[in-house]
């Protein structure tokens, strides 16, 4: 009995200790859990014959340095994106629906990687998905 | 049947072959009339995996088995930019208890006029123009159709709202039409006394994952034709995106009263290969 009163006290206390995870930044990993996702997308985009002409003059770790902020920023973690805004950033590159559509691809398998909750992942892609705007045709 | 374990097993056969640049499940399943929607409802979204400047092929096999009838249906589709869409649709109404079959084929254009599905605030909308031609006329004629072809006229938005239920997106669609067909054409079209008419379409999809959808679904039908009454359609569905080669919708169907048949109820299945 003593033992089972146990079980479920540890079960009860390992429950309340996963229930502060609420800002969608923590629920994306907090910072390790950010980096590893901006990560898997910098390995999807030099992978994709489609749009990684569009980073041949990229700074990556600059790149990787600002898109970790931003993501960060987003989602309620503690960082402050410096970089300049989205439609500045990509005025000029004639990014297509199409190259939209594949980088949106590399962040859901990124994310599907990393085990963010599906939830979380659309939570996230709720705060993305009007970027296109000043992304797309610009 | 058989078309349909045909489709199943080109599409599954055939995964990971490229498709094209949009986001899983945004093409859709293929309704009875061929071309990108529900499983009864045309949507605004554009059939496929094509985003810009690609193209995209589909094909589909369908079944629909209720009480006294067994509609199959299958075709193909092409579609180009996200923008485009052209299907063609082979149907036939197998009168199981009255005995025969009612064929109709159908050939239908969409283009997408504004909005993106996932991307802008206002609604993806599409118009849409199908022509219907009714292969077995006589029975039709019979009852009081007057045409054994017809043309309808559709205007459908479509919208997914990221993390709208349980953190689950949600899409809806509103479609409506303009029509002068009986039985959606399986009946023939017009007749003495029959008016075109502006029919209101609906359906809620709630996406569990990227691969599982559930929806329901509403079709407002006409009733002009005086031999026997037409009821609207309703159905409950599943939806499995594979990959973005293959999808298979199953669902429960009501399409009320068919040809004096009362209480027409059973179960929907659709595959589709997209490539």
């Amino acid at each position: 009995m003593v033992k089972y009163l146990l079980l479920i006290a540890t079960l009860v206390l390992t429950a309340c200790q996963q229930k502060p995870e609420t800002t969608l930044y923590q629920r994306l990993g907090a910072e390790a859990g950010v980096e590893k996702i901006v990560d898997s997308v910098l390995y999807g985009i030099e992978h994709d014959q489609s749009i990684v002409h569009h980073f041949a003059d990229t700074d990556i770790p600059r790149f990787r340095r600002l898109l970790i902020e931003q993501f960060c920023e987003l989602s309620g973690g503690p960082c402050t994106y410096t970089g300049v805004s989205m439609q500045e950033s990509h005025t000029g590159f004639q990014i297509t629906q199409a190259h939209f559509d594949a980088l949106v691809n590399h962040l859901i398998t990124a994310m599907q990687q990393q085990q963010v909750p599906v939830a979380a992942q659309n939570e996230f892609l709720a705060m993305l998905a009007p970027m296109y705007k000043d992304v797309v045709y610009r | 049947m058989k078309k349909i374990l045909v489709v199943l097993c080109l599409a599954v056969a055939s995964s990971n072959l490229m498709a094209g640049s949009k986001v899983i499940a945004t093409g859709g399943a293929t309704n009875i009339e061929g071309n990108s929607g529900g499983g009864i409802v045309p949507w605004a979204t554009i059939n496929g995996y094509s985003s810009s400047d690609e193209w995209s092929v589909t094909t589909f096999a369908a079944r629909v088995g209720v009480d006294d009838f067994t509609l199959d249906s299958y075709g193909v589709g092409a579609s180009f930019n996200n923008q485009w869409e052209l299907s063609f649709a082979r149907q036939k109404l197998g009168l199981d208890t009255i005995g025969g079959e009612l064929r109709q084929d159908v050939l239908g254009i969409k283009y997408k006029v504004a909005g993106e599905l996932l991307y802008t605030a206002m609604p993806q909308i599409s118009l849409g123009v199908q022509f219907k031609k009714n292969r077995d006329f006589a029975l039709p004629a019979a009852v009081g159709a007057g045409d054994d072809s017809g043309y309808e006229f559709y205007v459908a938005a479509t919208k997914v709202f990221f993390d709208a239920i349980a953190g689950r997106n949600l899409l809806l669609n509103t479609t409506v039409r303009s029509t002068e067909a009986h039985q959606t054409g399986l009946l023939g079209f017009g007749g003495q006394g029959v008016t075109r008419k502006l029919m209101f379409e609906s359906s809620a999809v709630l996406l569990l994952n990227y691969n599982l959808a559930v929806g329901a679904e509403f079709k407002q039908k006409p009733n002009q034709l005086g031999f026997a009454d037409e009821q609207h359609w309703r159905d409950l569905f599943a939806a499995w995106f594979i990959n973005k080669n293959a999808s298979v919708v199953l669902g429960y169907v009501d399409l009320g009263d068919i040809a004096g048949l009362t209480e027409q109820t059973g179960f929907y299945l659709s595959v589709e290969g997209t490539w």
